[in-house]
């Protein structure tokens, strides 16, 4: 898998564009718009869903709004401020464990991966070994474990027992790795040193540059995982107040399933359409980073 | 992702003479958040499954002992294998047709690719739970999209009973991961120089054959690292069975898959010891799994 991984950052478009002049086919247009519709109709049913109220739900056909009772902003305004605005406090534990843990996760991995790339130093092949055999292990298998030795720390129910785990991302560090190799220049650092630069100011005022695309992608992915994060948090926190977004939702779900819970699917509708949004948001802005990007981290013989 | 050939990891200079202490202020930080995430808890786990704790007699070193159990227990192997199954049905089907769409779209020959290379690969923005809540209701018998159908045609299907359950599953698991697997296989496509295959064409060979003889060998190494990636995802499966848990409760045992097991036998059974004994083991059999598949993978290059 080295070798598979081995890249050269995107250069994905170059051969895409003379295949430009092939006859197209309405066939394999029809084909592929099926991939289209299976991908898009969850979404375009949940979007449909945060319009309709509670009752609508039950009411209405899944695929069409409900005639007359357009609730969407009812339903947003509710989600916002329902049991004291929980949601808006989830949001932001959301965004500080993204923030502080996926930002933290980009700017070690982006360190390492240049330093195990430009540097030549002593133990430099057993970080190498070590880390990637850590990818094989699976996440969630450590999760209980950590849990185990968080809680003799007294760290579980706060919010570094999500932050700390989500620091690390053996996946990430390998992207920038094998990303500094490609996109950096030995002969740049050398000049650098030999003009008298330091090590640090070479890396933030050369190396970040040459390195932007990796960064992004690196973020995007630890963004994308830390957003998503269920399992971790789940184990980790039983004060609803420092939940993130995932937990909370999945709590107003559960709620209708306890003994005199109030159903709020409307609301769990809505809150899952509000979760997503930034993220394709962000995913439909940086298009261009992230595709290069990953063709750059996952592919090329 | 399997062991790695440490050997000579691409791109990177080995300066013999520039050896010196410099790169670990790169790779230090990371290294220290690693040990403390990643090593800290592997040890710990390993100790823990070396122990049993008692009432009577408190602590005490059973060496092998929660392994024997763990393999003389039903649970786990019903566990084991149904994520087993999971693997050979659902990773296959989602690998075959996220290949479809990569060939599809890297033809050349569809109208409008940058759309369906967007829309299909949206889904991994949406979060595991927000997904799994959308089709959960979907597949549900109160308001969803199964109900209407039901309605309609009299039937009585049920994506939740306990016998397609896991379809249903691997339903969410495909909707999820299709577009992120065909963005690797893409880019690897995007990759191939469109000189290997044109002089093919002119000679007359069918664009089957060019995929057969040329395309797939080209991008073995990307769809080796999809498959692993899945073979991993297959074996932590977690997220889904235990947020469609509270719609299902008949259907998903608290052993469904080695992760549930794990982690109910933590938080509702306190065995801690036990649970990360099942740990140790899904992690090796995760490393065999998917160094087999690298082995495969990277053989008759």
């Amino acid at each position: 898998m080295t070798t598979a991984l081995r890249t050269r950052p995107a250069s994905v478009d170059a051969p895409v564009a003379t295949k430009r002049r092939r006859r197209k086919s309405i066939l394999l247009t029809g084909l592929v718009a099926l991939f289209a519709i299976y991908s898009l109709v969850p979404m375009v049913w949940l979007l449909i869903n945060a319009t309709k109220t509670q009752d609508g739900l039950f009411s209405s056909f899944g695929l069409w709004f409900d005639d007359g009772k357009f609730a969407l902003f009812a339903n947003i305004k509710e989600t916002l401020t329902y049991d004291d605005g929980v949601f808006v406090r989830w949001l932001g534990n959301t965004l500080l464990y993204v923030v502080v843990g996926a930002g933290g996760a980009t700017i070690l991995a982006t360190l390492a991966g240049y330093g195990l790339a430009k540097f030549d130093f002593p133990g430099k092949r057993g970080v190498f070994a070590i880390v990637i055999g850590a990818v094989a292990v699976p996440g969630t298998a450590l999760a209980v474990p950590t849990f185990l030795m968080f809680s003799k720390m007294n760290l579980t129910n706060t919010p570094w027992a999500v932050i700390i785990p989500s620091l690390v991302t053996p996946l990430g560090f390998y992207l920038m790795w094998t990303f500094s190799a490609e996109a950096v220049p030995d002969e740049i650092i050398e000049a650098a040193r030999v003009d008298g630069a330091g090590e640090f100011r070479t890396f933030f005022k050369i190396s970040v540059p040459l390195l932007a695309p990796g960064i992004v992608t690196v973020l995007l992915i630890s963004t994308v995982a830390t957003w998503n994060n269920y399992f971790l948090p789940l184990i980790m926190l039983k004060d609803p107040d420092w939940y993130p977004i995932t937990l909370g939702l999945n709590a107003w779900n559960a709620q209708a399933a306890t003994a005199g819970g109030q159903a709020v699917f409307n609301l769990v509708i809505t809150g899952s359409l509000l979760t997503i949004l930034p993220l394709i948001a962000a995913f439909l802005l940086l298009q261009r980073y992230w595709q290069s990007g990953l063709a750059a981290g996952s592919v090329k013989e | 992702m399997a062991v790695p050939q440490v050997a000579a990891p691409p791109g990177v200079r080995v300066k013999r003479r520039g050896r010196s202490w410099k790169g670990w202020q790169f790779v230090g930080p990371f290294m220290l958040v690693f040990a403390f995430v990643f090593l800290a808890p592997i040890a710990y786990t390993i100790y823990l499954s070396l122990y049993r704790n008692q009432l009577v007699g408190g602590n005490s070193f059973v060496g092998l002992d929660n392994y024997t159990k763990a393999l003389q227990d039903s649970q786990f192997w019903s566990a084991l294998g149904r994520v087993s199954l999971f693997l050979v049905v659902q990773v296959p089907i989602m690998l075959a047709l996220a290949l479809i769409v990569a060939l599809a779209i890297d033809s050349g020959r569809l109208y409008g690719k940058a759309f369906f290379r967007v829309s299909i690969f949206l889904p991994y923005a949406v979060p595991a739970v927000v997904a799994t809540l959308m089709w959960g209701f979907m597949y549900g018998n109160q308001f969803g999209l199964v109900k209407n159908i039901n309605d309609w045609l009299g039937t009585a299907l049920d994506p939740l009973a306990p016998n397609i359950v896991l379809a249903s599953i691997g339903n969410i698991v495909t909707w999820e991961f299709i577009g992120y697997n065909m963005l690797i296989l893409y880019s690897a496509l995007a990759t191939v120089p469109t000189s290997l295959y044109e002089s093919a064409e002119i000679d007359g060979a069918s664009q089957m054959k060019i995929i057969t003889a040329i395309k797939l060998p080209a991008i073995r190494g990307a769809i080796t690292i999809a498959t692993i990636f899945s073979v991993i995802g297959s074996f932590q499966l977690f997220n889904e069975p235990s947020i469609l848990r509270p719609l299902a409760k008949n259907a998903i045992t608290t052993f469904f898959t080695p992760n549930l097991y794990a982690s109910s036998l933590t938080f509702a059974g306190q065995q801690y010891n036990y649970a990360a004994t099942v740990a140790i083991i899904m992690a090796l059999v995760t490393m065999v799994i998917a160094y087999i598949v690298q082995l495969r993978g990277s053989r008759n290059r």
